[in-house]
């Protein structure tokens, strides 16, 4: 698998993600300035966690128009895997590739803990070794991630089996407590149709290692390994 | 042309200060020189009440690579790597807005540690507010903490752990203060001595604006009502801007370009090209033209006294500055060449062409006043105090894990990104947060302590209590105590009983430094946190860092369900000072508890032994709240339940349970390992007695009281949001 | 030309920033308010002379930029 972390100024989990792909992978991934306008050939491009150009305006507003984004978009439709974790998710829908948006967190704070999350649909290359329904515990850390689309956008995310995974409960029951941040139907992480592009709020490549206390987000690297090796 | 006794007051200079200075200029100062004097010889820059007594501070050890002097302290941390810390106040700008005010007090403390080389690993703080009854403290909490967030949280660096406590003595003067930790590898450490004439000195990162000029200066004549309404005294932060600063600076590091690097902070370009022109006793002229300026029309004097956050001034070496200025205009921030080292050992500032202001730098520094002030000892306090029994053990637990002082801090630590940088292993709320050096199997462990009601009590003990808990804390978490830093928070100097809490906590600290070899390589100094001639009670906070050389032997608070537990220390239910007599019998009387630094060491060293040995399962300082809130934290942690079987006792067992004695561990272990402890305990003249095992879903103390977890639990995470939900956060109470 | 952008929270979207404002404005006693939204404006220093294409530019700013029309209204407000 040929792997591509984008680097805009103020992201600041390129290298957290870098480590655990390379764990994934066995060998680190290429990292990608935003000023550039081209691609390296790769299967798959991550936009990592951060504040990307601050978040001024809006989180991911600005870096969803930087010189490197016109060939993201072009290789998402080329069916090229891309991976939006926290701003990248932020980004990726403000470059229109994902549907929604993601607001001010309901509570109104800033968030920073582990949540359990519920596999919705582990037919994908980015879930494959995860089961349906399985709770896995990852880490969220963000001030927007209150999930909203409209009823028109949610029924077809719905229909089209587009939601990847939802808050939930240690047990896997999807409750408002176990919402960190208001997200609509408990949404933390969605595909596109294709289920080429996923974009989600928790940040895997923080509990993928033993020494932080668990792997569960290793097997999403992974899941990709095996599907793009 | 001499200078009205007004203008020199409202610059905070005395009568025998500006005496001084036309001494040393041989003439009456203009405006910007007077300016300039006014930051150099302030209390914040030149430590004129302090520095007598910051001297006492031992300051080396075979590991400490650079003491205070410079931006941070450092130490070696093995394998060609060096820790890199300090910690500062910024408490003054925290209580008028406390989101910039806590935001720009972590931007510069960040600075303070990348200026030197070091990417920054790890953010802490410690803070006090006022009375929670009290009607702004739930505000200024609210906004001290969305502003330590939101500028760790943008930059990227973790806040990993800290000290949150309340108490009316801080309803006028909150504290702030910020601690950064970077790592850095040896050869690349950079300091801020200038050497080299010729050599230019470069301005990089944000443009100059009016922020924050000094507060002394702003009823100075020269000013209309227009101007003065243009001028913010609140700075604000922008993280943003300074992850770019970073960024750029490290990788401007990386080449060996870069001679001297300081960063712009208090007193803003001023005391940075003084401080390292003086360091390397040298001159600098400086063209202020040539400053990146935000704002038009800017004056000298305005531009010298700025605090506009996010700048770093840089001496190159001759001919690499089209090295920086790629780097940085990457990096979409300004580099220009203000000046030029100079061997004049003056500083020649022009503006428009014109020099407006030509001081001779080593005189100034060198002649900054200090002062010994008068200072009287704090009267001691009756050792031992009349402390009631509970009503119930049960209730005196509940009280005490609801208190705001012993109450959990998630509803704080969860708005800070304490995970990003993917190598926090042990997260906030236990002894120490545990930071892993990235790409390796070791650590850094982190802490912030003090106890100001012991300070207030008894300064010296209270200092030595401060140092010798950061060291515990240490201990506790599997680590080597490596150094500290220090922020002092006091009243004013200028009245004898606060220079004598100063003087109290100085030699307390120095003693407990000594006896436990954690030397003070780097700290900070804040006077004047009164109201009204109402002082806050004496916080010398303190920032202790250590090493974990194995990972594999970091410890946990956390139970497990089977662990014995063992007391490790004497237990002789000292209660005076205790947060147990303020809670439960509403008094603040009495002495705190002795701090023994011999038997402090022994009982460390002994817990670092058993860990060495991996007889423990799990390892909690005592400290606040004593015995049983320690237990109660650690069943929490596990997550299991824990029996109490005391000794035969000869003290009340509530002052069994809930004294505050010093140098005290609980640690867990298997019943094998327990016994190993026990015996070894013995043998090194260490107190340790087994008081109880691991099971269950409640805390029992025998044959007193039975309570269960979730009680706990609730009882513990409740106070906080609920405290802070009660009412809606208005702008000002 | 001066201009200013005023963007709102559509009709239907949360905007957890308002009912915090107003929940707090009852909390000091004001009565009466049935809704709080809060937005945001941003205020443009233009070259442009002419108002018909200062506004059609604006537009284009703040549907490809300023404002997320998923979520957001805008109105642009120049000099009369």
């Amino acid at each position: 698998m040929r792997a591509g972390v984008i680097v805009f100024p103020g992201s600041n989990c390129d290298r957290d993600v870098a480590v655990a792909l390379g764990r994934s992978m066995g060998r680190p991934p290429v990292m990608i300035w935003h000023g550039t306008s081209a691609l390296p050939d790769l299967d798959l491009i991550v936009l990592p966690g951060g504040f990307a150009y601050g978040d001024y305006l809006r989180p991911g507003a600005i870096a969803a128009h930087a010189p490197i984004m016109p060939a993201v978009v072009a290789a998402a439709h080329a069916g090229v895997r891309v991976l939006g974790i926290c701003n990248g998710f932020q980004i990726l829908t403000e470059a229109g590739l994902l549907p929604g948006a993601l607001l001010r967190n309901a509570g109104l704070r800033f968030v920073c803990r582990d949540i359990h999350l519920r596999v919705e649909n582990s037919y994908t290359p980015f879930t494959q070794l995860y089961e349906d329904d399985e709770v896995i515990r990852i880490p969220v850390a963000h001030h927007d991630g209150n999930y909203f689309a409209d009823n028109a956008t949610l029924a077809a995310l719905e229909d089209n089996d587009q939601v990847a995974f939802r808050y939930c409960e240690p047990g896997g029951e999807v409750s408002a407590a176990a919402n960190p941040n208001g997200s609509l139907a408990n949404i933390a992480g969605i595909f596109n149709r294709d289920k080429t592009i996923l974009g989600l709020m928790p940040h895997p490549e923080r509990l993928a290692d033993p020494a932080l206390g668990s792997e569960d987000g290793s097997r999403l690297f992974d899941s990709l390994v095996a599907t793009l090796s | 042309m001499s200078v009205a006794p007004a203008a020199i007051a409202q610059h905070g200079l005395s009568p025998a200060e500006y005496a001084e200075i036309e001494t040393i200029l041989g003439r009456a100062p203009n405006h910007v020189e007077l300016g300039v004097f006014s930051v150099m010889w302030s209390e914040h820059c030149s430590y004129k009440s302090s520095k007598r007594w910051l001297r006492l501070f031992p300051t080396a050890a075979p590991w400490v690579i650079c003491g205070p002097g410079e931006n941070a302290g450092i130490v070696d941390i093995g394998d060609g790597q060096a820790a890199v810390f300090k910690m500062e106040s910024h408490n003054h700008p925290s209580f008028i807005e406390p989101y910039q005010g806590a935001a720009t007090g972590v931007g510069g403390i960040l600075r303070d540690v990348f200026t030197m080389g070091a990417r920054p690993v790890a953010i802490l703080n410690a803070l006090r507010f006022g009375s929670p009854k009290h009607p702004r403290t739930r505000y200024l909490a609210a906004g001290v903490v969305a502003g330590i967030g939101g500028y760790g949280n943008c930059i990227g660096v973790p806040t990993v752990g800290g000290e949150c406590t309340f108490h009316p003595s801080y309803d006028g003067n909150i504290i702030v203060n910020a601690m950064t930790v970077g790592v850095v590898e040896r050869a690349r450490i950079h300091y801020a001595r200038a050497a080299g004439p010729g050599n230019p000195v470069v301005y990089v990162g944000a443009k100059t604006g009016r922020d924050g000029i000094h507060g002394a200066t702003m009823a100075s004549a020269e000013f209309d009502a227009d101007s003065e309404r243009k001028r913010p005294t609140v700075q604000v932060g922008d993280p943003f801007t300074e992850k770019l600063l970073l960024e750029a600076c490290l990788e401007l590091m990386a080449s060996d370009a870069i001679v001297a690097i300081q960063d712009m902070g208090a007193a803003g370009l001023t005391s940075s090209a003084f401080e390292m022109a003086s360091r390397g006793g040298l001159g600098i002229a400086l063209d202020l033209d040539a400053v990146p300026q935000r704002e038009t029309g800017m004056s000298a004097y305005e531009i010298m006294l700025s605090e506009s956050q996010e700048r770093m001034l840089i001496v190159l070496k001759a001919g690499r500055e089209p090295e920086a200025r790629a780097i940085f205009a990457k990096w979409e921030l300004d580099c220009a060449v203000i000046g030029t080292l100079t061997e004049s050992g003056r500083m020649v500032i022009r503006h428009g062409g014109v020099v407006v202001a030509d001081l001779p730098i080593a005189p100034l520094v060198a002649a900054a006043p200090a002062y010994d002030r008068a200072w009287i000892a704090t009267p001691p306090r009756a050792a031992t105090v009349n402390a009631p029994p509970p009503p119930s053990i049960r209730a005196a637990l509940l009280t005490l894990l609801a208190s705001p002082d012993l109450c959990s801090k998630r509803w704080i630590w969860e708005q800070y990104d304490h995970m990003v940088m993917a190598d926090t292993v042990r997260r906030p709320g236990g002894d120490a947060a545990v930071v892993r050096l990235h790409g390796s199997g070791k650590a850094l462990a982190l802490t912030a302590d003090c106890t100001p009601r012991y300070c207030a009590a008894d300064p010296v003990m209270g200092g030595r209590q401060a140092v010798a808990e950061a060291w515990r804390n240490l201990i506790a978490a599997g680590a080597r105590p490596l150094a500290i830093t220090d922020c002092l928070n006091f009243g004013s100097p200028e009245r004898p009983e606060i220079m004598g809490q100063f003087v109290g906590a100085i030699e307390g600290m120095a003693e407990a430094c000594r006896a436990l070899d954690f030397p003070i390589v780097s700290g900070n100094v804040s006077f004047y946190n009164e109201t009204t001639g109402s002082a806050v009670q004496p916080t010398p906070n303190v920032g202790g860092v250590g090493l974990i050389a194995d990972l594999a032997r970091a410890t946990t608070v956390a139970l497990a369900v089977g662990d014995e537990v063992v007391l490790i220390g004497a237990n002789a239910g000292h209660l005076g000072a205790s947060l147990y007599l303020r809670e439960i019998a509403g008094s603040e009387a009495g002495a705190p508890p002795p701090v023994d630094l011999a038997a402090e060491r022994r009982n460390g060293a002994f817990v670092a032994q058993c860990i060495t040995e991996g007889w423990l399962a799990a390892c909690h300082d005592i400290a606040d709240g004593g015995l049983l809130v320690a237990l109660a934290e650690m069943a929490l942690a596990g997550d299991t339940g824990v029996t109490v079987v005391p000794p035969r006792l000869e003290i009340p067992l509530f002052a069994w349970l809930f004294g505050e004695d010093q140098g005290r561990y609980l640690v867990a272990a298997t019943s094998a390992n327990a016994e190993r402890i026990v015996a070894s305990a013995a043998a090194a003249g260490v107190p340790a007695v087994g008081i109880g095992q691991a099971a269950g879903k409640d805390l029992t103390v025998s044959d007193a009281d039975t309570i269960s977890l979730s009680e706990l639990r609730t009882a513990h995470e409740r106070w906080l949001p609920e405290y802070m939900a009660a009412t809606p956060e208005a702008s000002e109470g | 030309m001066k201009a200013r952008v005023h963007i709102t929270p559509k009709a239907g979207v949360l905007d957890p920033q308002g009912k915090a404002i107003q929940h707090a404005l009852a909390a000091l006693g004001f009565a009466g308010i049935d809704t709080v939204r809060q937005g945001k404006v941003i205020e443009l220093d233009l070259a442009d002379t002419d108002p018909g294409r200062a506004r059609t530019r604006l537009d284009e700013m703040c549907r490809r930029l300023l404002a997320n029309t998923v979520i957001e209204d805008y109105r642009i407000e120049l000099p009369a």
